[in-house]
């Protein structure tokens, strides 16, 4: 399966997802013009990938910030986690970023997939 | 020359910071919140307001950002204002933006339900709203206003002035405590 490698900028996030070497990670600030444009191919990957998923994933979300059009998105793509066996979400956060934390704990609770909390 | 020094004298009574008046797009958004990030730097102020202030002004500055293409039409020249300012005990940021008359039951509505609202309630709506639950959501400002409120801590405070050719003047204020 193709590779998304998105280098992060001052308004979008750093995105890898390598099915290969299995890594799936979001990092850095979001907050795009258009949200739903940016993530749509992320969306879309993830749409193959669930066809034929490897035995364990684990999704990587280290959020520096986002903002509110972007957390519908990243709710979108924790929809479509569901469906994988052996999925655990990594939730990091900065280690005095409440606000953070409290982010993904809410999102924690919308979806059916595990989540792990991380500081760093 | 003289409005120069008045408005000098204004921002200083303010305490504004920052001022922003005209166009608002994405690039502008970005140098915006980099001038202030990097002001709030250099005064050494904590991570965690950093922060705050940074999620409100970009939820406030994208909302006008949105807010442009349906005055555009109707207003010759649109013009909207973004301020910043930096008291003792708090950060004030406050935008200033014409809206059709048409729409200004609408967001009086979803402010004065954000401001009804205690934490809890607030942590509700925000849910769902992004559930896509929330039939009052009509991909208007509502998310965006939730999550100022919640950063926030405090009510939102707003006016909706006339202007008299089918439009209001929107003016929005957001405070975040330094304490």
């Amino acid at each position: 399966m193709e590779i998304i490698f998105l280098e992060g900028t001052e308004d979008t996030p750093k995105i890898l997802l390598d099915q290969k070497n299995g890594i799936f990670e979001i990092s850095g600030r979001s907050l795009p013009e258009d949200s739903a444009e940016f993530y749509k191919p992320v969306l879309e990957w993830l749409e193959k990938y669930k066809q034929n998923p490897n035995a364990q994933t684990n999704w990587v979300f280290k959020l520096e910030y986002f903002n509110t059009a972007s957390s519908k998105l990243i709710l979108d793509i924790l929809s479509k986690l569901e469906s994988i066996p052996n999925i655990t979400v990594s939730w990091y956060f900065h280690e005095d970023d409440e606000d953070m934390e409290e982010a993904g704990e809410e999102f924690s609770e919308l979806v059916e997939v595990p989540f792990e909390f991380k500081t760093y | 020359m003289k409005y120069i020094y008045d408005l000098h004298k204004t921002m200083l009574a303010r305490n504004l910071i920052l001022v922003y008046e005209g166009e608002f797009t994405q690039e502008i958004t970005k140098s915006v919140l980099a001038m202030a990030e990097r002001n709030m730097e250099s005064m050494g102020e904590e991570s965690s307001i950093k922060r705050k202030v940074f999620n409100v002004m970009v939820e406030c500055l994208q909302n006008i950002v949105k807010h442009c293409e349906e005055t555009v039409e109707t207003n010759r020249k649109h013009t909207a204002i973004f301020m910043i300012g930096k008291q003792d005990d708090e950060y004030v940021i406050t935008s200033g933006n014409p809206v059709k008359d048409s729409s200004v039951p609408m967001l009086r509505e979803k402010l004065e339900k954000i401001n009804s609202l205690d934490k809890e309630g607030l942590k509700n709506l925000y849910k769902d709203i992004i559930k896509g639950t929330d039939i009052s959501e009509k991909g208007g400002a509502g998310l965006g206003f939730v999550d100022m409120a919640r950063k926030s801590g405090r009510p939102l405070e707003f006016d909706f002035e006339s202007l008299n050719n089918g439009l209001s003047f929107f003016s929005l204020k957001t405070t975040i405590s330094r304490q």
